[in-house]
């Protein structure tokens, strides 16, 4: 069973967000990893791109196949984790820690409480299989 | 959902239990990796050892006095050229001289040879051969329910296999094989496979799969440092990528001529008549207008099948197979292009979502290992 910790929000994209006042950091989840296996190479956006709800802001290539990333929240990039680009097996082995793609400055503070919790997540992977 | 409805090889059940993620691979239930992932498990293959499931794969008896001549009307390598234990690698061609399959075409006599097709054309392939019989005097006999197949690849394959057998192993010669027991089980043993390693293929009645799997996992570590590993298809796929492999629907189709797709080696018009010829070598004689080239990405990124490739701003090919090498650590593919943009060194940019990224012309097989 995927790891869903219980302090972190969620998307249905199988995004993640830790929330820290209007910014958040977001990367993809356990079952995101796992699904699409051994992770090779990240396009990520520069500090200071905006993008709004559910915007593609990168990619995440396994050996076997590409997976666009979307921002669950609007608002500015403020900080970029470009230490992956030559470590991105550590999406597999540290998602929800090492492996945080961005963080973002919330135009809407509130935009990351209206994402799934921890239970709703886990109950919206159990519906998809 | 649909799953009842996918096919099962015998080994169904283990690739579960290993841990297999499974997916559907044109109709068949197949682990497209285990736990270990597929950069381990190719790493393992290359340098030690990869067991693989392919038993999908079809198999295709022609059995009678007319069996060399009718196989050698059908494809595009020279039968005659075939000694009794011996393979060889073949395509076969419609009458415009593309590709109906690639295949493994093995002698066992004057008049029994085997032709093992890929799983996905195995029905279509069984069509188009059953329709080319006419009067000759041949038996055909579709055996695919009839076998397992596990390969056993990779610098460690003698020594795994060594242990269960009588066969001396070191008499069978690459792309040639031997029938004998492997575990007490009658099998084909053969010097072949799709990962550019050492290793052999052995077929065997599907009751004994799971018996001899086993064995070769046991034999080969399996759990160990340094053991075997059971390898998916992303693994066999970036394997044979790096090995400068074709995959049917890919590098070949039934639009794709042989000698487009680099297979003019096992392509030999001068043999005598046979399916395609005269499309063949009228090609031959005006000259390839399009060829298959290896690359590598010289910008970061990665190109996957079907990418659009650009020369000078203009569209003039696509990506047939592009992926990660998890050995060589860049970014390959292969790609038609215009005869005139196949030179090694040719700089190609290739459409990556919408980014035009930069590759060059490199020389295939990518990967070749040491002997």
């Amino acid at each position: 069973m995927a790891n869903i910790p219980e302090n972190l929000r969620y998307s249905k994209d199988h995004e993640w967000v830790s929330v820290n006042g209007d910014v958040v950091s977001i990367g993809i989840t356990d079952y995101a990893q796992s699904s699409l296996g051994d992770v090779v190479y990240i396009d990520l956006p520069r500090v200071g791109d905006r993008f709004g709800t559910h915007e593609a802001f990168g990619s995440v290539e396994s050996v076997k196949a590409v997976s666009e990333i979307f921002t669950p929240v609007a608002g500015e990039i403020v900080e970029v984790n470009d230490g992956l680009n030559d470590t991105p097996e550590k999406v597999n082995s540290d998602p929800y820690g090492d492996a945080w793609f961005i963080k973002v400055k919330m135009e809407n503070p509130g935009e990351a409480d209206a994402m799934l919790s921890a239970v709703e997540y886990e109950e919206y992977l159990s519906s998809q299989d | 959902m649909t799953e009842t409805a996918l096919k099962k090889t015998p080994l169904n059940r283990l690739h579960r239990e290993l841990g297999g993620k499974m997916v559907d691979f044109g109709g068949w239930d197949m682990p497209v990796q285990y736990t270990a992932g597929v950069i381990e498990e190719h790493m393992r293959t290359r340098t030690a050892a990869g067991l693989f499931d392919v038993s999908h794969m079809g198999e295709i008896w022609v059995e009678g006095t007319d069996a060399i001549a009718f196989v050698n009307g059908l494809t595009t390598n020279n039968v005659t050229k075939l000694s009794d234990g011996q393979a060889h690698y073949s395509a076969l061609t419609n009458d415009y001289g593309g590709v109906v399959d690639d295949l493994l075409v093995y002698r066992f006599g004057p008049e029994k040879l085997l032709l093992v097709v890929n799983a996905g054309t195995t029905d279509k392939d069984w069509e188009w051969i059953i329709s080319h019989k006419n009067d000759a005097d041949i038996v055909l006999t579709n055996a695919s329910v009839d076998y397992c197949q596990i390969a056993v690849q990779g610098p460690n394959a003698v020594a795994i296999l060594k242990p269960l057998t009588d066969v001396n192993l070191d008499e069978i010669k690459y792309y040639w094989f031997t029938t004998g027991r492997v575990d007490g089980v009658e099998s084909i043993i053969s010097r072949t496979g799709y990962t550019g390693e050492d290793g052999f293929e052995v077929y065997a009645a599907p009751q004994f799969a799971e018996q001899l799997w086993n064995k070769f996992l046991d034999a080969g570590k399996y759990g160990a440092e340094k053991g075997i590993l059971p390898a998916g298809l992303a693994a066999r796929n970036t394997l044979r990528l790096e090995s400068g492999m074709s995959l049917y629907g890919h590098e070949l189709a039934d639009d794709i001529s042989p000698l487009e797709a680099g297979l003019g080696w096992i392509t030999k018009p001068q043999k005598g008549e046979f399916i395609g010829r005269d499309a063949i070598t009228e090609l031959k004689e005006q000259g390839l207008k399009r060829k298959l080239v290896g690359f590598e990405m010289i910008d970061r990124g990665i190109a996957r099948d079907g990418f659009d490739v650009y020369v000078d701003d203009k569209k003039v090919g696509y990506v047939t197979s592009g992926s990660p090498a998890p050995f060589l650590k860049k970014n390959i593919g292969l790609a038609f292009v215009p005869t005139e943009f196949a030179n090694i060194g040719q700089e190609l940019k290739i459409d990556v979502r919408g980014k035009l990224l930069t590759a060059a012309v490199i020389e295939t097989p990518f990967y070749r290992r040491k002997k």
